[in-house]
C-alpha cells in the first residue's frame, strides 16, 4: 500500500498537485474546486472556480459577480485536469454542496466538504462515494452529538409558538441552507402561517425558490407591525438575535437552530431560550457510520473535532490521521 | 424524575427571574408529596451524597464509553453532569424510570461500596433529560440560575404564604419538608419553632453613594469586617451556624458551635486567628479553606481557630428582640457579650467619630487587612431581613489596583464553555521576570470578554491541556480588596478578590506595575 502523494492537505486548503487545483482554498488562487457556499469554504478573489451551479449561484449572490472563470459541474459530471478527473457528487449539506471525488492513476479520493446523511427537503442527499482516501469533516466528531429527529425540533419550535400567543418566536439561523431548511420543514409540518425574515435572509431564501425550493409565505419584518407578528414565526441570522433589531418584533422568544443547541452550555452562552437541534452537518452516528460506509482505505479528518473521529477510527482499526485546516470557523457557519 | 427534569431545563433557558418563580411555583403546586421537597432540597443545594462523586462518575462513564472519547468529550461540554447525561448510553430495557424520591433515597443509602452500582442502576433507567437532573441532584452545582432564596420565593408564592415565614421555618424542618408543605398548603398548623435553633432573614444593607453622607446622631458606625457573615442559634439543646444565604455551615465550625453557653440568636463576623496569613484578623483566605467543609481537621482548628465578631442579638431566651430598635438590640447585646466565651465571641466595636468628615478620615486611614469599610446603622431600626432603605449602609474601602500582564488563560465552565474567561496575570520581579500574582475570571462586560477571547486566542504561544499561554503584551488593571503574603503564588502575594476593571490597550507591558510595589501593600 502505498502514500497518496498527489493530494496534499496545507493549512489553507487542499492541494492537488497533478492538478494545480486548490480545493476550499482560504486564499485566492488560480484554479480552486469549491464544494459549497459557506464562506470559509467558497471564498472570492480565484481566477478560475469550478463549482456545482447552484454554488456558483450563491457565490454570485455573496459576492456580487460570478468569478469570470467560473465553470459550472452538475452532480455526477466534472473536469478533468492535470491528469486529475474531479466529480461532484451531493454532499446533502445545503443547496448545492457537493463532494468532489477526484481520480489519478487508478486511485480515489473524495472530499466531502461539509455533509449530513438526513433528510433534507431543501437539497440532494448524500451519496455514498466509495474511496481510497476519505477526507471528511468532523464538526460534530464527539460522541455527545447526537442530533435527535428534525420532526420533533419543529415540533417544539410549534408548540413554543402556540403556547404564548402574543409573542413570537425568533429563530436564529444562518442565512445559507439553515433558514431555509428550517421553513421547509415547518411547511412539510403543516405551518403555513406568514413567516417573518429579516432582510439579510431574504435574498438566499430568492434564490432557493429560484432553484425549485417553495419556501410558502414570507414576509419582511422591516414591513410589518409589530402586533401584527403576535403569534408568529420570525427569523434572523444569529448574530441579529439579541441585537436592537429585535426591538421591533412583540417580545420575541430567542430560539436558535444549530447543533451547538445540543450542549446547554452553548444554548446559555448564546443566550437561547428555545435551543432547536437542527443541524447541516451529520452528527457523530451519522460521521462514524459514513467511514463505515465508505470504507476507506485511510480517513483524512478536518474541520472540527479531529480527535474524536481519529480515535473512533483508532478503536475501529481504521487508519486516519487528523488535518488542521486554518481559517474554519466551525461555529460561525454552523 | 421527569417532572424535575423539565423544570430543570427550562429553568436553564429562561432568563426572567419572575418566570424562573412562575416555573418553580407551578412544578410545586402540581408535584405530589415527596418528589417536590426533594425538588425543593436540590434546587437549594443542601443535599450531599458521600458517596457519588465527580471523579468517580466519570469513572463510572469510562466503563459505558471509551475513557479517551468521554474525556474529549469532557473538556468540549466543560462538566461532568453533562457529559454523562449525553455520553451514557440509552438502555433497551429502560423500564419505569425512577421517581426523584426513589433516586434520593437510592444515593442516600448508597456507600463507597455501592455507589457505582447504584448510580448505574439509576442511569440506566433515564433518558437524557433524566440522567442530567439526577446527575446534578448527585453532584451538585446546579447552574440554573436560582439561589435558595429566589426558590423559597418561588414557595411562599406558590402557596401565598409570606416568605419571611418561609426563611425562618425552612431550617426546621429536614427535606423533604412534608410539614412546610402541610403548613402552606393550610393542611397543619405552622410548625411551632420554640425549641429549634431556626434562621433569621439577615438584614442586608445599602451601598452608600459617593456623594452621600448621613448625620451621625441618626446613625451608629461600626467597622464592615472581612469575613463571613454568619448567625449562630442555640434553642433546645441544639447549636447552628447559619451563612448569609441561609445555609447551614456548622459542620465546618465545630469549634463555635461548642462554645456557646446561651439560647440566643447573634448576627456578627466569623473570622479566625492565628498566624495563617500573617496574624491577627486577617483571614478571609483562611476562613475559605474552612467553608464548604464538612468534617474540620485538628491541624485547620489549631492553625487557624475561628471566632466571631458579634454586632447584633436577635433573640435571647425566648424573646425575639427583632422589633426593638437597635440602640436597644444593642444594649442587650453589650450586657450579655460577657457571657460568652471571649476567645470565641468578641463585640465589634462603635466607631467614635465626633461628626460624617470625621469619620471618613478614620475610614481612609484604616489599614487593618481586616476592615473591609465602615457600616452605618440607623439607631431607631428595627432588625428586618432583607435590603430596606435608609436602614443600613454599607461603605466600602475604595479598592486597590494594579496593573498586571495577562500571562495564562483558560476556559470558563458552563455557559462560559466556550470563552477563554479566566486569566492569569502577573507584574515584573527586580530581574524582569513576569511572575503571576492572581487570577481573576470577573469585572469585564461581555463585549469585553469575546475581545479578551479573541485576544487569547490570536497571541497563543503554547498550550497546556486547557491552558494557553499567551503573548505578555496585554496589561489588565486590576481591582482587588485587599493583598497578602502566600505560597501559593511564585510571587509569593495573593490578591482578595481580584477583578479585571479595565483592558489596558493603550499601555506598554513593561509599564506594568512591580512586584515590589505590590508587596510594599500586602498585609
Amino acid at each position: 500500500m502505498t502514500e497518496i502523494d498527489w493530494i496534499i492537505p496545507h493549512p489553507d486548503g487542499i492541494y492537488v498537485v497533478p492538478a494545480d487545483v486548490w480545493i476550499d482554498p482560504s486564499r485566492p488562487r488560480p484554479h480552486a474546486a469549491v464544494t459549497h457556499g459557506h464562506a470559509d469554504h467558497a471564498r472570492s478573489g480565484h481566477k478560475t472556480v469550478y463549482a456545482t451551479p447552484e454554488t456558483l449561484a450563491i457565490m454570485g449572490l455573496r459576492y456580487g459577480v460570478q468569478p469570470d472563470g467560473a465553470v459550472a459541474c452538475k452532480y455526477g459530471a466534472g473536469f478533468e485536469r492535470g491528469g486529475v478527473q474531479f466529480t461532484f457528487h451531493p454532499a446533502g449539506h445545503v443547496l448545492g454542496s457537493a463532494q468532489i471525488a477526484m481520480e489519478f492513476r487508478g486511485e480515489r479520493v473524495v472530499v466531502t466538504g461539509d455533509f449530513k446523511r438526513r433528510a433534507d427537503p431543501t437539497c440532494a442527499s448524500f451519496e455514498v462515494v466509495p474511496c481510497d482516501v476519505f477526507i471528511t469533516e468532523a464538526t460534530f466528531g464527539l460522541p455527545v452529538f447526537r442530533h435527535p429527529p428534525t420532526g420533533q425540533e419543529i415540533a417544539k419550535l410549534i408548540a413554543a409558538v402556540r403556547a404564548e400567543p402574543g409573542r413570537c418566536v425568533l429563530v436564529g439561523a444562518y442565512a445559507l441552507g439553515k433558514a431555509q431548511r428550517v421553513i421547509a420543514e415547518l411547511r412539510a409540518a403543516g405551518w403555513h402561517d406568514p413567516l417573518y425574515l429579516h432582510g439579510a435572509l431574504e435574498p438566499m431564501c430568492r434564490l432557493y425558490e429560484a432553484h425549485g425550493v417553495p419556501l410558502g409565505d414570507l414576509r419582511s419584518v422591516a414591513n410589518t407591525p409589530k402586533e401584527e407578528m403576535a403569534g408568529a414565526i420570525a427569523m434572523c441570522p444569529p448574530s441579529a438575535l439579541t441585537d436592537r433589531w429585535s426591538r421591533r418584533l412583540p417580545d420575541p422568544i430567542t430560539a436558535m437552530a444549530s447543533g451547538w443547541m445540543r450542549v446547554r452550555g452553548r444554548a446559555r452562552a448564546r443566550q437561547v431560550e428555545l435551543p432547536l437541534v437542527i443541524s447541516d452537518h451529520a452528527d457523530w452516528d451519522e460521521l462514524t457510520r459514513t467511514i463505515t460506509d465508505v470504507n476507506a482505505r485511510e480517513n483524512w479528518i478536518t474541520h472540527g473535532s479531529e480527535d474524536g473521529l481519529v480515535r473512533w477510527c483508532e478503536l475501529h482499526q481504521r487508519r486516519a490521521k487528523a488535518l488542521h485546516l486554518v481559517g474554519r470557523e466551525v461555529e460561525e457557519v454552523e | 424524575m421527569k417532572a424535575f427534569a423539565t423544570l430543570l431545563d427550562r429553568l436553564i433557558y429562561t432568563r426572567s427571574r419572575n418566570s424562573k418563580l412562575a416555573l418553580i411555583a407551578a412544578y410545586l403546586r402540581e408535584t405530589p408529596d415527596p418528589d417536590r421537597g426533594w425538588a425543593m432540597a436540590a434546587l437549594t443545594e443542601v443535599l450531599n451524597f458521600p458517596a457519588v462523586k465527580a471523579a468517580m462518575a466519570r469513572a463510572l462513564l469510562a466503563t459505558r464509553v471509551d475513557e479517551e472519547l468521554a474525556r474529549l468529550s469532557r473538556q468540549f461540554v466543560g462538566e461532568t453532569a453533562e457529559t454523562i447525561a449525553l455520553l451514557w448510553p440509552d438502555s433497551a430495557e429502560t423500564g419505569q424510570a425512577p421517581s426523584l424520591d426513589e433516586a434520593v433515597a437510592a444515593l442516600r443509602g448508597a456507600t463507597q461500596v455501592t455507589g457505582a452500582a447504584v448510580l448505574t442502576g439509576l442511569l440506566d433507567r433515564l433518558d437524557s433529560d433524566g440522567r442530567y437532573a439526577l446527575m446534578k441532584v448527585a453532584l451538585g452545582g446546579m447552574r440554573h440560575g436560582v439561589s435558595a432564596r429566589l426558590a423559597r420565593q418561588a414557595f411562599a408564592d406558590a402557596f401565598g404564604v409570606p416568605v419571611d415565614d418561609v426563611e425562618e421555618l425552612w431550617h426546621a424542618v429536614p427535606p423533604p419538608f412534608t410539614a412546610l408543605f402541610d403548613w402552606a398548603e393550610g393542611r397543619k398548623p405552622r410548625p411551632d419553632l420554640a425549641a429549634t435553633p431556626f434562621f433569621r432573614p439577615f438584614m442586608l444593607a445599602h451601598p452608600l453613594a459617593d456623594d452621600e453622607t448621613v448625620n451621625l446622631t441618626d446613625y451608629a458606625a461600626e467597622w464592615k469586617w472581612d469575613g463571613i457573615r454568619v448567625q449562630i442559634v442555640r434553642a433546645g439543646g441544639e447549636t447552628r451556624v447559619y451563612s448569609r444565604g441561609g445555609e447551614e455551615i456548622s459542620a465546618a465550625f465545630p469549634e463555635i458551635v461548642a462554645a456557646l453557653p446561651l439560647d440566643c440568636a447573634v448576627d456578627g463576623e466569623l473570622l479566625v486567628r492565628g498566624d495563617v496569613q500573617g496574624g491577627d484578623a486577617a483571614s478571609f483566605n483562611a476562613l475559605q479553606q474552612r467553608l464548604g467543609r464538612k468534617t474540620v481537621s485538628k491541624k485547620m482548628l489549631a492553625e487557624a481557630p475561628a471566632f466571631v465578631r458579634v454586632y447584633d442579638l436577635l433573640a435571647l431566651g425566648p424573646m425575639d428582640l427583632r422589633p426593638q430598635p437597635w440602640t436597644a438590640r444593642r444594649a442587650q447585646l453589650e450586657a450579655v457579650i460577657g457571657r460568652l466565651p471571649a476567645d470565641r465571641f468578641d463585640l465589634s466595636a462603635l466607631i467614635e467619630a465626633t461628626d460624617f468628615a470625621a469619620l471618613a478620615q478614620q475610614r481612609a486611614g484604616a489599614r487593618d487587612a481586616a476592615i473591609e469599610g465602615v457600616m452605618l446603622k440607623r439607631r431607631d431600626a428595627p432588625y428586618i431581613g432583607g435590603r430596606r432603605a435608609g436602614q443600613w449602609y454599607k461603605w466600602k474601602r475604595d479598592p486597590l489596583t494594579a496593573d498586571c500582564v495577562m500571562m495564562y488563560a483558560q476556559r470558563g465552565n458552563g455557559k462560559r464553555a466556550s470563552y477563554y474567561s479566566d486569566y492569569t496575570f502577573g507584574c515584573w520581579s527586580d530581574t524582569g521576570e513576569l511572575l503571576p500574582v492572581g487570577k481573576a475570571y470577573s469585572g469585564f462586560t461581555d463585549e469585553e470578554l469575546k475581545w479578551l477571547d479573541r485576544f487569547v486566542r490570536q497571541n497563543t504561544v503554547q498550550r497546556f491541556g486547557p491552558v494557553r499561554e499567551v503573548e505578555k503584551t496585554l496589561v489588565l488593571e486590576v481591582a482587588f480588596d485587599s493583598i497578602h503574603t502566600s505560597k501559593r503564588h511564585k510571587s509569593g502575594l495573593a490578591m482578595r478578590f481580584p477583578r479585571i476593571v479595565r483592558i489596558r490597550k493603550d499601555k506598554p507591558a513593561e509599564e506594568a506595575d512591580r512586584v515590589a510595589a505590590l508587596r510594599q501593600q500586602a498585609s
